[in-house]
């Protein structure tokens, strides 16, 4: 097997073609063969681009300027594409084949590789990170985390001397942050390659690396360097302030105080939910209720179906089988089904915000996007205007306004998002992960609204893996898989 | 992989079967003769599943072209009928095969009706209002041209329905000699189609929960249509960084990890549809009803 490879970065910077200011400059930094890295930084501080300059994925002059240079093994890391092996943030991203042998060979063949050493590397590969399913199992039946570890198969299967992770986990349940974490750990030990990992949540990589860089933003280069527990120890308090959660960090939204809850909102009767109209059963025999005021978080595997309960109880799914029925109060002269509501009719009682911020994004600007709800009630021009200024104002996106929503930054997004239902007041709201993929500091943003609305009697269902998210507004866990419920006072 | 299925013959189990194989069991799944799919054949494999991808594609042309070429039902008719009767050699179950029909058999009143009402007069007038004008030659035409929608449609089915896109690729790259890049590149774009699928699901009910639910189906899908196409070119910028990290380009020749060859199989399957087209128009030329497009 491969030995560590050696990176050098000097002085080296990247101009991304048409920006003004460069994303890195003067970054000065060695790491030894075998060395674990963790990569830490706030959003702005070019990590990802300094992990693409590293694995040799930045492209040709046309795509940016480059100065200085970066070194592995003391080649160019474009001509050392069988020594480094990245795996990417996001899981359906990096999927290039249909079943899972064929996607773990993917690298190989790249590399030219005799057939029988690309399948004997392969079986190498899978059995390394743990995914012993068979070779013909569809890629897309994979969970998050096991997509993961394919990806980092089929990066183990070419050999390398390097491997680059990019936010590996941050779009995974616990589980799937285990299994990932634990088949990297097993990998490093049996190839010896070097590692560096880039990840807000520090602590999940913290145990495993054994050193951390910081980088800082505005081109000043590292500002820490060091093992885990001294820079963590000394400059801690400046990461948290840059979006990392360190080992030991306190959640920057502790439990809101108790509110009175009011009379019943909703209540589930031996629901069945399905994705799709006449579609397989995901999960059935659901009997719930929840009140006003009450902060409910749905937990559980993947797969247990907790997004298609979040859905179908917000009204956008058909109920499979039983029903899902609206108390007098939040009806208000709607019929007893959300689900046959109008789609005008949700709006006022039951808002949602999906994973995926972009799906619900429909018009050009941030400010047109928020007047959608408020134009389709039919509401007049001159009260949407008002509305929407404070709704703006109150979510700090008033310098945005005339900005598209798709060119927001992911804590932008994922804001604008709820705020686009707070423009119409629902009684309910729904959330599915609404904390996936977002930094301590955006997170903080997030959850401190919705403690607002909590505070002002709103009611809020979320989807969420996050212990921390629960902590704040979880009164009530729905946890599925053993569907027993729990206070989690 | 059992001995005996896919020995000699090329690229050739049915791909989509199995689940079941396990990756750390003692097989020669990997070697030549295998041909690369890795679960244990089924223990029948239709013929015509042994035939390489890239064959069912001459083989379409070859089912096709006459059929385009001449305008008599009973050609079409005779084809339809042999094809039909080759059915269980291609191993679509009749139900697959009846469920896919359906587009098809809905198209044919359409054809057949335009045929009819615009088709170029000839022999005794039966009825005309303005420029529609039903006729003994348009009534002829009417009925050939809907055998000859089945002609078509009925082969494509049976030779395309189960082929896996792995498989083509690997043929169209090893067997065909097409460039690589194009050949992976259009790969990995089909297999983001399910992406596409729930992107859009997720988008229907977003716009529900929006206030957008209730009315312009029409106009709602155009915009959702414009946002997928957005989604779509950075799915693929993305996709494609992914590749290029592992490799893809990076190096002048690429090997590939299943092999896809030409067997006994294909050279008997161009055969028999060969026949099928000397034995259809053979019987419209003796029966005196072949006719050319145009003349």
């Amino acid at each position: 097997m491969a030995s560590g490879a050696r990176v050098t970065v000097e002085g080296w910077g990247w101009r991304h073609a048409g920006r003004r200011l460069p994303a890195v400059s003067d970054l000065d930094l060695t790491i030894e063969p075998g060395q674990r890295v963790l990569l830490v930084g706030a959003s702005g501080a070019g990590k990802s681009t300094t992990l693409a300059g590293i694995a040799g994925l930045l492209g040709g002059s046309d795509e940016g300027d480059q100065t200085g240079r970066i070194l592995v093994d003391g080649r160019p890391p474009e001509l050392q594409r069988g020594r480094i092996g990245m795996v990417l943030q996001d899981p359906d991203a990096q999927l290039v084949m249909s079943t899972v042998g064929d996607d773990a060979a993917f690298g190989c063949e790249n590399l030219g590789l005799p057939r029988e050493e690309i399948w004997a590397r392969v079986r190498r590969g899978l059995a390394q990170v743990g995914l012993e399913l068979g070779l013909d199992h569809p890629t897309t039946r994979l969970s998050g985390g096991q997509k993961q570890r394919l990806a980092l198969a089929g990066v183990l299967a070419m050999g390398p001397g390097l491997i680059i992770l990019d936010e590996p986990t941050a779009n995974l349940d616990p589980d799937g942050i285990a299994e990932v974490r634990a088949a990297v750990e097993h990998v490093l030990e049996v190839t010896g390659a070097t590692l560096i990992v880039v990840e807000h949540r520090t602590t999940v990589w913290s145990g495993l690396v054994d050193r951390v860089v910081a980088l800082g933003v505005g081109g000043e280069g590292v500002v820490a360097d060091g093992p885990p527990a001294r820079v963590f120890a000394e400059d801690g308090a400046a990461l948290e302030a840059a979006g990392l959660w360190i080992p030991g960090s306190v959640s920057p939204c502790p439990r809101a105080d108790a509110v009175d809850l009011g009379g019943p909102a909703l209540r589930l009767d031996d629901l069945a939910v399905a994705r799709e109209r006449r579609g397989p059963v995901v999960r059935s025999g659901i009997t719930r209720s929840v009140r006003f005021g009450e902060a409910v978080g749905i937990t559980g595997a993947n797969g247990t179906g907790k997004s298609t309960l979040a859905l179908t109880l917000a009204g956008l799914l058909p109920e499979a089988a039983g029903a899902v029925l609206a108390s007098d109060e939040l009806r208000a002269g709607a019929g007893p089904r959300p689900s046959r509501w109008r789609s005008t009719q949700l709006l006022t009682r039951i808002g949602t915000v999906f994973q995926d911020p972009e799906h619900q994004f429909v018009t050009s600007r941030v400010r047109d996007e928020l007047a959608v709800g408020l134009r389709a009630l039919a509401i007049d021009r001159v009260r949407v205007d008002e509305r929407v200024d404070e709704l703006l104002a109150r979510l700090r996106l008033d310098a945005l306004a005339d900005a598209n929503p798709f060119t927001l930054s992911g804590g932008q997004k994922r804001r604008l998002s709820v705020a686009t239902l707070l423009a119409t007041s629902p009684r309910i709201i729904v959330l599915d992960e609404p904390t996936f993929g977002q930094d301590r500091r955006s997170w903080g943003d997030l959850v401190t609204l919705l403690q607002q609305m909590r505070a002002e009697g709103g009611t809020i269902v979320s989807v969420t893996h996050d212990a921390e998210y629960l902590q704040a507004l979880g009164d009530t866990v729905w946890h599925l898989g053993s569907v027993s419920e729990r206070s989690a006072a | 992989m059992s001995a005996g299925a896919g020995a000699g013959v090329g690229a050739n189990t049915d791909a989509a079967a199995g689940t079941a194989a396990d990756a750390g069991a003692p097989t020669a799944g990997r070697d030549e003769s295998a041909a690369g799919r890795h679960d244990p054949a089924p223990a029948r494999v239709a013929p015509l599943r042994r035939v390489n991808p890239v064959t069912l594609l001459v083989i379409a042309v070859i089912l096709s072209v006459p059929m385009l070429a001449t305008l008599d039902p009973v050609s079409a008719g005779v084809a339809v009928a042999l094809e039909l009767a080759l059915v269980p050699a291609t191993g679509v179950p009749w139900r697959t095969l009846g469920r896919r029909l359906v587009p098809v058999v809905v198209f044919i009143p359409v054809a057949a009706l335009s045929m009819l009402l615009y088709g170029t007069p000839g022999g005794q007038e039966y009825w005309h209002f303005g420029i529609a004008v039903v006729t003994e030659n348009s009534v002829n035409q009417s009925v050939a041209i809907s055998v000859r929608v089945l002609a078509l449609g009925l082969p494509t089915i049976l030779l395309f329905s189960g082929v896996d896109p792995t498989r083509l690729a690997d043929g169209l790259a090893q067997v065909a000699r097409l460039p690589s890049r194009f050949v992976i590149g259009a790969l990995a774009g089909v297999r983001m189609m399910s992406l596409f699928v729930d992107d859009w699901r997720s988008m229907t009910l977003a716009r529900r929960a929006r206030g957008l639910g209730d009315h312009g189906v029409l106009r709602r899908s155009l915009s959702m249509a414009f946002v997928l196409l957005v989604f779509a070119v950075r799915r693929g910028t993305k996709l494609a960084t992914a590749m290029e990290a592992r490799g893809f380009g990076a190096f002048p020749t690429r090997s590939w990890a299943r092999s896809s060859r030409l067997g006994v199989a294909d050279p008997v399957a161009v055969a028999v549809a060969l026949a099928i087209m000397a034995v259809s128009l053979g019987a419209s030329i003796a029966l005196g009803t072949f006719r050319f497009v145009g003349s």
